[in-house]
């Protein structure tokens, strides 16, 4: 079994760049993931939190909770969990962007963050937990081309 | 953290310099800027991300939609990118072939890549 390390973070903008920042420095110490693989991870955690900040801004002020943050250190790979307590939401459900070469795919300004973390972890997956949802990213040492 | 943003002039385009990290909590002041300068009549925008040390995709929403903005009013954005961790992002969102990337400001005001 590898480290655990876990945060509450008020669901604000302005503690974005703290949290991405703290779990760079986490896997910096704590895993064997190379620095191609930990800037991956610093922009996937980014749009998990920032999605956890959404989902927390649609309740009414006085029932917003704090996000968690919890990094899972193992010897071949980091999890990074952020749950938020936001209602939930189905992945699946979100309309897919037209191709890029096409003149709709700039009506498109929002929802890129989903197919980026996507691409950017080798698993991604989303749970109904409590009130909200939990998304789980999982970044192995290996280079994705 | 707030965004830096400057802007001047070259050869006609308005060369938006911007530093720092942009996500949800700096997008908002650069979005305002953009828009800023369309609405100033400056359809013609430079955007230098090369002091910028991590964008996500809120930038890149804000990015698409002032590019989307410009193009409707006869203008043109381009984007000087020179750092692999923030072109990474246009190139796995495929938004490298929506933008134009440039090496240089001086290459972006003249549309030629050397």
């Amino acid at each position: 079994m590898g480290d655990h390390i876990e945060l509450e973070v008020p669901a604000r903008p302005e503690f974005l760049a703290m949290v991405r920042a703290i779990v760079t420095l986490i896997a910096e110490t704590g895993s064997k993931l190379p620095s191609p693989r930990i800037d991956d991870l610093r922009l996937a955690v980014t749009e998990a939190f920032a999605n956890a900040i959404d989902a927390e801004r649609r309740k009414p002020d006085g029932e917003r909770r704090s996000v968690v943050v919890r990094c899972d250190l193992e010897p071949d790979f980091v999890a990074v969990e952020v749950h938020d307590e936001g209602g939930g939401f189905d992945p699946a459900a979100l309309t897919p962007h037209p191709d890029v070469t096409k003149p709709a795919r700039l009506q498109f300004e929002r929802g890129l963050g989903i197919p980026l973390m996507r691409e950017l972890t080798d698993q991604l997956e989303f749970r109904h937990e409590g009130g909200g949802t939990t998304v789980r990213l999982v970044l192995t040492s290996h280079l994705r081309g | 953290m707030e965004l830096g943003l400057v802007v001047r002039e070259q050869d006609g385009w308005a060369v938006l310099a911007v530093s720092g990290e942009i996500d949800i909590a700096t997008a908002p002041s650069l979005r305002e800027r953009l828009h800023g300068l369309l609405a100033e009549d400056k359809r013609q925008i430079v955007v230098d991300l090369d002091d910028v040390g991590f964008l996500d995709s809120t930038a890149l929403g804000v990015l698409v939609g002032v590019l989307k903005r410009a193009r409707s009013e006869d203008g043109e954005v381009r984007i000087v990118c020179t750092q692999p961790r923030v072109r990474k992002v246009f190139e796995i969102t495929r938004l490298d072939s929506a933008f134009d990337l440039f090496d240089s400001v001086d290459e972006a005001v003249r549309g030629a890549r050397e």
